[in-house]
């Protein structure tokens, strides 16, 4: 693709600017260091020189970013060009003569290292980035063997903490701007710049202002020295110690491509890698950080069974076979019906497939459910047709229904933010100003449960008519733009029925035009739903009976009749319906909204098997617990918000007996009598391809050798793969790491014997959904209460989280109630003061804080908090919430 | 006797009680009286006339204004025009006596300027020192409005321009007109990487010209008067006049508006009364601190931009000379520059960020008797990796030329007065027993 001109950054102006690009055929030749090669006209020299083999040295340049020319380290000589030009910002021309090891150059690289070093504090010894350091590695091959400056460095403080987690020294800072660019143009938190002027320069925060961002980490890992340091990896080793391997990270459905680093079996760092249509090498902080919970104390890691004062170790053998008892009595004595498993979305795709089987299959029971009440139905999520992340940068317009991607799917906010700055139109439709409102084209506003409202108006505008409402200022945005409308679909508020965002859904799906990205958040739910861990749906997105045939050949069965979803399990447990209750990675107290049923539950539930990290999830209330290993420790693949599948990889070797959950379902059927005969990760890999119909030739060669993973259905996406590892190899970890390092290669005659007939289509015709939808009621409003909305944000009381040390640290885990500023003075508090606050449900005390980004009348509540909050004052039957809101005076 | 020739300065000798004021202006100077031959004209043959001119940008640089005016991009809008009074080049002062005694040429300028370049809005920055320059410049601007020769439709032309002061915060870098754009969108005056060039992509990354208050100030008279008239003044193609500040140890320091062709001699020996208290000269500046130094050899060449920098190896840049007598040290003078560059460099870019307070490290010791022989070497060695050949016309390593005005000063030290710094570095080594470092920093005031 060849332009006419490039964008660059002007900084520290934020217009947009471009560099223009002579015209000339579309493919240039370029002789480089008189080699000849074809490029895309206006691609940039620097990195044309790199793709055909010849690195130009840079610090301030990075491919994820617009050029900017600060750091002179890239500087060429062009034939016919006076002087040298940095190649950083130079786009190539059709017959353009590029020397870049000329005298000339050579001794401007020289001179600039030189430069650089007159203030660098060479403190490599006890500096982070020792060993792995660009300005190290830079001035070995390209620079000067010492300096012939005698005079003082500049001091400054050192380190100073710029924010929970990052520390800056300024003493070390080269000034390259790649921090605060990243800031501004990748992050739009620009809470950091420079201050200063001359050798003076330095990065700097606002007063009282700390560089906050959930993505300051990007920073760290870009900085060219050790100027920026992140306080959870700082000393903890050098870069020689470090193993790598590449996964994804599940800390959300995102699925960021990483790489896991540990020495000593510890994991240490988690860097992004550049997964072009994925997270292209940023990371959010949580996802970076939470790591750490790994190796959290209070993990479990032997089994356990409860005995008189409580659980107490014991071996695997009698774990199993009590829990198998459990689950066997139940099945005998009360049906399949009285079994329920919950959970499964915080696991491999291995994992949810062997307990969809050992539960469908061999229990047969449909009483399944990754989500937690806390998502869109499974049957609405895997029925429409989803869109690629991708997608978002070709999109006619983006449309954010009922989520805020910024505190729930970071790295995707990162890439809807990007394609705004592009040009894509964002409407942001939300109860309240959210991550996306400052990029929003358009904003449109709707009262607590009645989303569908204003989407009915958009679905109308998209579908050529107009309506009279705010939703017509998209028509004039989408005229001219091909592409699809991509819709980011989550549930508006945990505070409502998921029915209005349902019947929104619905609306929508009738544009033809319109692809969704489901906004759930959970590590890997979306893995969990494709294979079955959902009421009425069977492995690889069909219905029970779409897939009795198919599956039932390999399982001997399934379940007669759709079953339970979360709510309606949790509330057999507590009729007594539901003797056995497993908790697969969950814990109901948390992550279930409404808390007083969970009580119920547990407590009238005969037995609770937890299957999962920690002993104490459920309370008291566990009789087994089977200890599993989790992301780190676990090889296997997950499968994203797009329906990517990728590989994660274990680094480290589990500690105690920890076994994998897929692995813990094998031993059970085992002693249920039905041998599922899987033994490696692999097997369950070519077991899924074979069953699950979406799955279908997802076998696990493909997985060891599809570089960026496979989008399911494979038949659709079959030539986007890319094989075999990253021809780059694995990058430095302040350039883009490329993905694919971990790809294994194709065997020369191995693609074509595989799939003679190109990729299988599934072999049972895949779910679809389009509606019809009930519409949720709309409830009069009361002038003298606040409605609720609550939400996730990205830190909260979440186990992982907690279990971080360097999250928790700074992670608000108390309940609060953010409200308008008039509606906060009307009560007649200050921030932070408590007030009692009654819904039909009950009153408790919380503290109250105005938040600008509240509208009049609706009040918000972080749903991942400890404490009093929605699981006490939330009655999930009913449409919405009203808090009536009084001083404690 | 050499004379001046008085264009932009002639009626502010004339009035000097109050020639800024509008009535003065109009009833003696027919302020805005040429705006209606400009729209008569049309904004093609103004561009053309200027071109014809051969008028040269006063600002430093020295580059055909009218050609400038011609890069524009063609069906572009909006443009703005912005007009540079950051005047921050050391011992430059004219653009300061051009604000505060005649105003109301500046604004007129601006008028036809806008008009032939087609731009609605202009934006004058005048340095943030300049307080009673930004006073009398705005009561002018208020007056120009409050007689319809800014806003809607300007003397029935159906011209509409708004006219905007603007006062720097107080930095040299200002003054580059990257640095300027930059500075007037509210950003840190930092200078931009080029292309994009200004007329391309320049203020709010519209098409934009940048042009010094002095040069603005010609366009009203090249208008009056004909192209043919100012081409007709000056010497090749340096044509016209121009305001030369003359400081230093001279008698008469002072602006002297002289057809370009004169000597230096004739300027400096006969308009400015020549050196001081009867001493010798020992050199000068001839184009403000970005130039490299003359000695009194040279004071028989022509004022001639080219000349000067073909032959002189030098520029007349911002026009201010700086006369030094025999008693100077010259090592004294280098220093002192290159501590307002080291001040002054922006930072953006790393030769000239750490290559001028490297330069100023250096010469401090060497002033201060720690230098060694080596160190003038050492200077150009490193100073030739932001000024690859240290010669002029200046190549350079850095974003802007702030850069290799680093090092020009260092390059006249060498130069002319080689043989004494070395002979004096010598002999402090011979002193001395051990290098003691000293060093003050760039920030603090000498
Ligand atoms: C470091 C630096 C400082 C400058 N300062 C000034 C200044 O104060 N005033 C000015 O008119 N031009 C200054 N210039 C020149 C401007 O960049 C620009 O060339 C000039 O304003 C164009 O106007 P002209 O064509 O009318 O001369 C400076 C240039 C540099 C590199
Ligand atoms: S802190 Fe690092 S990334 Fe930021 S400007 Fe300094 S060297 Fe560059
Ligand atoms: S966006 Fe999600 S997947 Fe990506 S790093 Fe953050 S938590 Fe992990
Ligand atoms: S040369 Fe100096 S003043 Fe100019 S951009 Fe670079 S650092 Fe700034
Ligand atoms: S990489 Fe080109 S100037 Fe920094």
């Amino acid at each position: 693709m060849s332009t006419d001109a490039v964008r660059m950054s002007q900084w520290p102006s934020e217009q947009p600017y471009v560099i223009p690009v002579a015209p000339g055929p579309d493919v240039a030749t370029v002789t480089i260091d008189g080699k000849e090669v074809q490029v895309p006209r206006g691609e940039l020299l620097i990195k044309v020189a790199q793709d055909h083999g010849t690195y130009i040295p840079r610090f301030c340049w990075h491919e994820r970013m617009k050029p900017v020319g600060m750091c002179r380290m890239c500087l060429v000589e062009v034939e016919g060009m006076r002087g040298l030009q940095i190649s950083c910002a130079t786009p190539v021309t059709d017959g353009m003569v590029v020397h870049t090891q000329s005298p000339g150059v050579k001794a401007a690289q020289d001179g600039v290292l030189e430069f650089l070093l007159v203030n660098h504090p060479l403190d490599c010894p006890v500096c982070d980035r020792g060993g792995e350091c660009p300005l190290q590695d830079q001035t070995l091959a390209f620079g000067p063997g010492e300096s012939r400056f005698v005079e003082e460095k500049r001091h400054f403080e050192k380190p100073i903490p710029i924010s929970e987690t990052v520390l800056l020294d300024r003493e070390r800072c080269i000034q390259c701007g790649r921090c605060t660019r990243f800031a501004s143009e990748i992050a739009g938190d620009a809470l950091i710049h420079f201050g200063g002027r001359g050798s003076g320069t330095e990065v700097m925060t606002y007063p009282d202002e700390p560089f906050s961002s959930y993505f300051a980490g990007n920073t760290v890992q870009i900085c060219p020295v050790g100027a920026l340091t992140a306080s959870p990896y700082r000393f903890r080793a050098r870069p020689w110690d470090l193993d790598s391997v590449e996964t994804s990270c599940q800390q959300c459905a995102v699925g960021c491509r990483g790489a896991l680093e540990s020495t000593s079996n510890r994991l240490v760092r988690l860097l992004g890698v550049d997964l072009d249509p994925v997270n292209q090498g940023w990371l959010c902080d949580r996802g970076r950080y939470a790591y750490e919970w790994v190796h959290s104390d209070a993990r479990v890691v032997t089994p356990r069974l409860a005995r008189e004062g409580g659980l107490a170790e014991a071996t695997w053998p009698q774990a199993l076979d009590a829990a198998a008892e459990a689950l066997r009595r139940a099945r005998d004595e009360h049906g399949p019906d009285a079994i329920g498993v919950l959970g499964g979305a915080r696991g491999t795709n291995e994992d949810a497939y062997a307990w969809a089987r050992l539960a469908k299959g061999v229990l047969r029971t449909d009483n399944v459910d990754a989500q937690l009440d806390d998502g869109l139905p499974a049957e609405v999520v895997l029925g429409l047709p989803r869109a690629s992340i991708d997608d978002l940068d070709r999109a006619a317009a983006i449309v954010i229904v009922g989520s805020d991607p910024k505190e729930t799917l970071p790295v995707l906010y990162l890439r809807i933010r990007a394609a705004a700055e592009a040009g894509v139109p964002v409407v942001d439709v939300s109860t309240h100003d959210n991550g996306c409102t400052p990029f929003a084209a358009c904003s449109l506003r709707h009262r607590p449960g009645e989303v569908a409202t204003p989407v009915a108006a958009l679905a109308e505008v998209l579908g050529g008519r107009t309506t009279g409402s705010d939703a017509d200022r998209l028509a004039a945005l989408v005229a001219d733009r091909d592409g699809p409308v991509v819709v980011v679909l989550g549930r508006p508020s945990l505070a409502e029925p998921a029915t209005a965002a349902v019947h929104a859904a619905a609306l929508l799906a009738a544009v033809p035009a319109v692809r969704f990205l489901p906004a759930l958040h959970r590590g890997n739910v979306h893995g969990a739903l494709d294979l079955g861990l959902a009421p009425g749906l069977l492995p690889g997105r069909v219905t029970l009976d779409a897939g009795r045939a198919h599956v039932g050949a390999v399982w001997g069965g399934v379940p007669a009749a759709r079953g339970l979803d979360a709510r309606g399990i949790l509330a057999a447990a507590a009729d007594g319906r539901i003797r056995t209750l497993v908790l697969l990675g969950c814990d109901p107290l948390t992550d279930f909204p409404d808390r007083p049923l969970v009580e119920r539950a547990l407590a009238a539930v005969g037995t609770v098997v937890v299957v999962g990290a920690f002993a104490d999830a459920a309370g008291g209330h566990a009789d087994v617990v089977l200890p599993t290993t989790v992301w780190g420790e676990q090889d296997g693949s997950g499968t994203n918000l797009e329906g990517r599948v990728q590989r994660l990889a274990r680094k480290v070797t589990p500690g105690g007996a920890a076994m994998e959950a897929w692995r813990i379902a094998g031993e059970l059927a085992a002693r249920l009598g039905v041998d599922f005969d899987l033994e490696l990760t692999a097997e369950v890999q070519d077991e899924i391809a074979r069953v699950a119909p979406a799955f279908a030739g997802v076998d696990a060669a493909v997985l060891r050798r599809a570089r960026d993973g496979v989008v399911l259905p494979l038949v659709d996406h079959a030539d986007e793969i890319a094989w075999g590892p990253a021809p780059l190899g694995a990058g430095v970890s302040w350039e883009p790491i490329p993905a694919g390092a971990d790809a294994e290669p194709v065997p020369a005659d191995a693609e074509a014997a595989a799939t003679p007939t190109g990729p299988p289509a599934p072999p049972v015709a895949l779910w679809e959904w389009r509606g019809p939808a009930e519409p949720a009621p709309t409830v009069p409003v009361d002038a003298y209460a606040l409605r609720v909305v609550a939400a996730r944000t990205l830190y909260g009381a979440d186990r992982a989280v907690l279990e971080s040390p360097s999250l928790a640290a700074f992670a608000p885990r108390d309940a609060v109630l953010l409200v308008s500023r008039t509606d906060r003075d009307r009560i007649g508090v200050a921030d932070g003061d408590r007030v009692r606050v009654t819904s039909a449900r009950a009153t408790v005390e919380l503290p109250v804080v105005a938040d600008a980004r509240i509208p009049q009348g609706v009040a918000f509540l972080p749903a991942n908090r400890a404490g009093a909050g929605i699981g006490d004052l939330v009655d999930p039957d009913a449409a919405v919430t009203d808090l009536r809101v009084e001083t404690l005076r | 006797m050499a004379q001046e020739t008085p264009v932009v300065t002639r009626f502010m000798r004339e009035r000097p009680d109050d020639s800024w004021q509008f009535e003065s202006a109009r009833a003696y100077n027919a302020a805005y009286t040429r705006l209606e031959r400009a729209f008569a004209m049309g904004p093609e043959a103004i561009v053309e006339a200027v071109q014809q001119s051969g008028l040269r940008g006063k600002g430093g640089a020295g580059f055909g204004t009218g050609q400038k005016w011609s890069f524009l991009p063609k069906g572009v809008f909006p443009r703005y025009l912005c007009i540079n009074g950051d005047e921050g080049e050391p011992a430059t002062f004219k653009d300061h006596m051009l604000t505060e005694r005649d105003p109301h040429q500046l604004v007129e300028g601006a008028i036809i300027t806008a008009y032939a370049i087609q731009a609605n809005h202009a934006f004058i920055y005048l340095r943030g020192e300049f307080a009673l320059g930004a006073d009398r410049l705005q009561q002018a601007i208020d007056d120009a409005y409050a007689h319809g020769f800014l806003g809607k439709d300007i003397g029935g032309s159906g011209f509409d321009l708004e006219l905007v002061l603007h006062r720097g915060a107080g930095c040299y870098i200002a003054g580059d007109e990257t640095g300027l754009l930059s500075s007037l969108e509210g950003e840190r005056a930092m200078p931009r990487i080029k292309p994009p060039f200004p007329a391309a992509q320049g203020l709010y990354a519209a098409p934009t010209v940048v042009n010094n208050i002095e040069t603005i100030s010609t366009i009203p008279w090249i208008i009056a008067n004909g192209a043919e008239w100012y081409a007709g003044m000056g010497v090749n193609r340096s044509t016209g006049t121009r305001i030369f500040s003359v400081s230093g140890h001279v008698e008469r320091p002072g602006n002297y508006e002289v057809e370009l062709g004169m000597t230096f001699r004739e300027l400096i020996e006969g308009l400015a009364g020549g050196v001081r208290d009867g001493k010798r000269m020992k050199f000068f500046i001839p184009g403000g601190a970005s130039s490299p130094w003359l000695l009194p050899e040279h004071l028989d060449s022509p004022l001639d931009m080219d000349y000067a920098g073909s032959e002189l190896r030098t520029m007349l840049g911002s026009g201010a000379i700086t006369v030094f007598d025999e008693t100077t040290d010259p090592l004294l003078v280098s220093w002192r520059l290159a501590k307002f560059y080291a001040h002054e460099s922006c930072g953006k870019c790393t030769p000239c960020r750490e290559g001028s307070s490297w330069i100023e490290k250096v010469l401090y010791r060497m002033v201060n008797g720690q230098g060694r022989p080596e160190d003038l070497d050492l200077l150009l060695s490193f100073g030739s990796n932001i000024v690859p050949g240290l010669n002029a016309p200046f190549a350079q390593t850095t974003i802007c030329a702030l850069g290799p005005s680093t090092m020009s000063h260092v390059v006249s030290l060498d130069r002319w007065f080689r043989d004494e710094i070395v002979a004096r570095l010598e002999r402090d080594t011979a002193r001395r027993t051990s290098l003691e470092i000293v060093t003050v920093s760039a920030g603090a005031d000498a």
